[in-house]
């Protein structure tokens, strides 16, 4: 009966706000509108930036034209522009590139930061102290960029794309906030496990992890945004031009102004428009992250709460 | 299989069946391993796996944060980069100059450039960034509607998961010389305008680039802070005739305040280092005049101009600096007694 009266059928859709407190006064007009102005605009801050690069970029060469540089209003939308750098060449092959670290060096980084925070989970293990301390202390300075440099160009790494993977491989943060909501499982359950037989490993893979899909989920993506929008040791360590994951052709493209080769000649002759290929890199570019970042960001709140705190 | 229970004995194991609970506490369990009493090599014996675990990252961590520390001592060379291929080699054979690259930093004016850009981007983002993310935190604390709230947290967290290759283009789509700015004041008759390549105004430009980017990102914080107010308090305000505001300033800030006061102090300890590959990618459009901060000031003479000895003694300046700075901001956040980044 209760559930019925709870809900019924055509009432205030769900945007409607909860039952106000007695004690609390009703908000003024002028205040709510206020509000409203301000979260909507900052909002739209956001989101229109967003949407006059996407809508140029799905614009024809006449729609672009017409409006004398970016499209605000989405007219004749046609895919042309995507097309043209998905159909082979330098944005294909930088994209491919970009997926492939992402992706490769994602996994590596999780695979290392979850065992070292599993590792470091456990209270007075031998050395556990001393390594998390070696840990923390890099979070306080840093070797510089010359050394680092030095460093990986001596390991061979130059031209190598274990070079965009290994020296920025795991974050310290990531670890703690890993090792922090680790250390907040039922210890009762990981005992229990541990009297059935189970080894580090598989507690770790059994019971751990699988308690812990969303903060794995948070660091996942944590990780994989920091591979996706690396640059800058592309920059340093990587000399072919071929090698370059897409951020830095996207650099040469929107920055310098230079046409993706091999698409300079469509360009010239009026095939396509210069606006909508850059504007398609960058709609490339930001995709995977603003498709996958919503799911995870339920997490986020509780994932950064556990590693500012412990430590 | 659980060869890593070295201490436990069967018999305790046997009489465990039926409590694993309580007597997976008196085997003295993963929550505190004994260390007293054990033998190092027990010890060792028992924990190997996790030790094991470990290993990647401690050597992740050795190889890419601890040894470049001694790579540092090319401050003190005439390195040449060329002795060899190998830049340890090259370090080895390269001829001690002693405190000679400090003393031609400290010369040059255009590090003194450098660290007065530094320190200006610093107090303007301190100025104008700081206090933005805790306004929105507040504004987004205050909408009751649920939808609302989630909707434009999720709006506003986006930017930041940009790169930020991505957001300075979008912004020169924006502001830039053919961006929409210009384009629209075109049309209706006036000079269009290039703020992106303005070397005067290139400081505000920085700043609110971290802005859009990463305020939404920095209400977690504030909001999470929020969350845990008990909503008694607010009602026991209320009982006693506080208004809206009168509970915001009585309430809501005072629970805010140590958040603050640790970012804050946190955010002082990093002062010198200000938004690297921001400001690297638009170097070249405004002038290193303007743009010049320590970080890049290190890029420009190691990495542009081989000039190894002399950038890694500006780097090493910056590093100790700013060392320093992270300790003292720590200190000042115990003395507040709040956690920082570690606990002491």
């Amino acid at each position: 009966m209760t559930a019925v009266i709870d809900k019924p059928v055509r009432g205030p859709s769900r945007w409607a706000p909860p039952p106000r407190p007695t004690w609390e006064e009703e908000p003024s007009k002028a205040g709510l509108a206020g509000k409203g102005l301000v979260l909507t605009l900052a909002c739209l801050g956001i989101f229109f930036p967003l949407w006059i690069v996407i809508v140029t970029s799905l614009s024809s060469r006449k729609t672009i034209d017409e409006a004398g540089g970016l499209v605000m209003v989405p007219k004749g939308i046609t895919f042309v522009a995507y097309k043209e750098l998905l159909s082979g060449g330098q944005v294909t092959r930088a994209s491919v590139i970009s997926i492939l670290i992402t992706l490769v060096g994602t996994l590596f980084s999780m695979a290392v930061s979850v065992l070292c925070a599993y590792g470091l989970s456990r209270i007075g293990s031998l050395g556990h102290r001393w390594i998390l301390l070696a840990l923390l202390a890099t979070m306080f300075f840093s070797a510089g960029l010359i050394p680092t440099y030095l460093l990986v160009q001596s390991l061979g790494l130059t031209d190598s794309y274990l070079a965009l993977i290994l020296p920025s491989a795991i974050s310290v943060f990531n670890i703690l906030v890993l090792r922090g909501f680790f250390m907040g499982i039922s210890q009762e359950l990981i005992d229990s496990a541990r009297i059935d037989g189970a080894g580090d490993v598989r507690i770790l893979w059994q019971i751990v992890m699988p308690l812990s899909r969303a903060v794995l989920a948070v660091i996942t993506l944590f990780y994989a945004v920091g591979y996706w929008s690396a640059w800058f040791n592309a920059s340093l360590y990587l000399n072919d031009q071929d090698m370059m994951p897409l951020q830095n052709v996207m650099i040469q493209l929107v920055q310098k102004q230079e046409a993706p080769v091999g698409l300079g000649q469509a360009i010239k002759t009026g095939q396509l428009s210069g606006l909508a290929v850059q504007m398609a890199v960058m709609v490339m570019a930001l995709l995977p992250v603003a498709v996958l970042s919503p799911f995870v960001q339920r997490h986020f709140k509780k994932g950064m709460l556990t590693g500012a705190v412990k430590g | 299989m659980s060869h890593s229970t070295v201490p436990r004995s069967g018999t305790e194991a046997d009489t465990t069946e039926k409590t694993p609970v309580a007597s997976g506490r008196a085997t003295g369990s993963q929550e505190k391993r004994p260390s007293g009493k054990v033998s190092l090599r027990l010890r060792f014996r028992r924990d190997r796996v996790l030790l094991l675990m470990t290993l990647p990252a401690v050597l992740l961590v050795l190889l890419f944060n601890y040894v470049p520390i001694l790579g540092n001592i090319v401050a003190f060379q005439d390195y040449d980069p060329y002795i060899s291929d190998n830049g340890i080699v090259s370090m080895l054979h390269s001829p001690w100059v002693g405190i000679e690259n400090f003393q031609r930093v400290f010369e040059d004016s255009a590090f003194w450039d450098a660290v007065q850009n530094t320190l200006v981007l610093f107090f303007l983002q301190l100025v104008l960034y700081f206090p933005i993310p805790i306004a929105l935190a507040l504004l987004i604390n205050s909408v009751v509607r649920p939808r609302v709230r989630a909707l434009s947290q999720a709006i506003l967290y986006l930017p930041h998961f940009f790169s930020w290759v991505l957001v300075i283009a979008v912004f020169q789509q924006l502001f830039g010389g053919a961006g929409i700015l210009s384009q629209l004041l075109r049309q209706h008759g006036y000079d269009g305008l290039d703020i992106m390549t303005d070397p005067n105004t290139f400081k505000f430009l920085i700043t609110a680039q971290s802005v859009w980017k990463d305020a939404g990102w920095g209400i977690i914080v504030f909001l999470a802070a929020l969350s845990s107010v008990s909503p008694d308090l607010y009602e026991a305000a209320a009982m006693d005739g506080a208004g809206r505001w009168r509970r915001m300033w009585h309430i809501t800030l005072p629970a805010l305040r140590p958040v603050i006061a640790l970012l804050l102090v946190l955010r002082v300890g990093d002062a010198l280092t200000v938004g690297f590959e921001q400001i690297l990618l638009q170097r070249d459009a405004v002038g290193p005049g303007a743009a010049e901060v320590l970080d890049t000031f290190v890029w420009w003479n190691g990495v542009r101009n081989q000039d190894f000895g002399y950038a890694a003694a500006a780097g090493l300046i910056k590093g100790v600096v700013s060392l320093g700075l992270v300790l003292a901001a720590n200190k000042v956040a115990h003395l507040m007694g709040e956690q920082g980044v570690y606990k002491k």
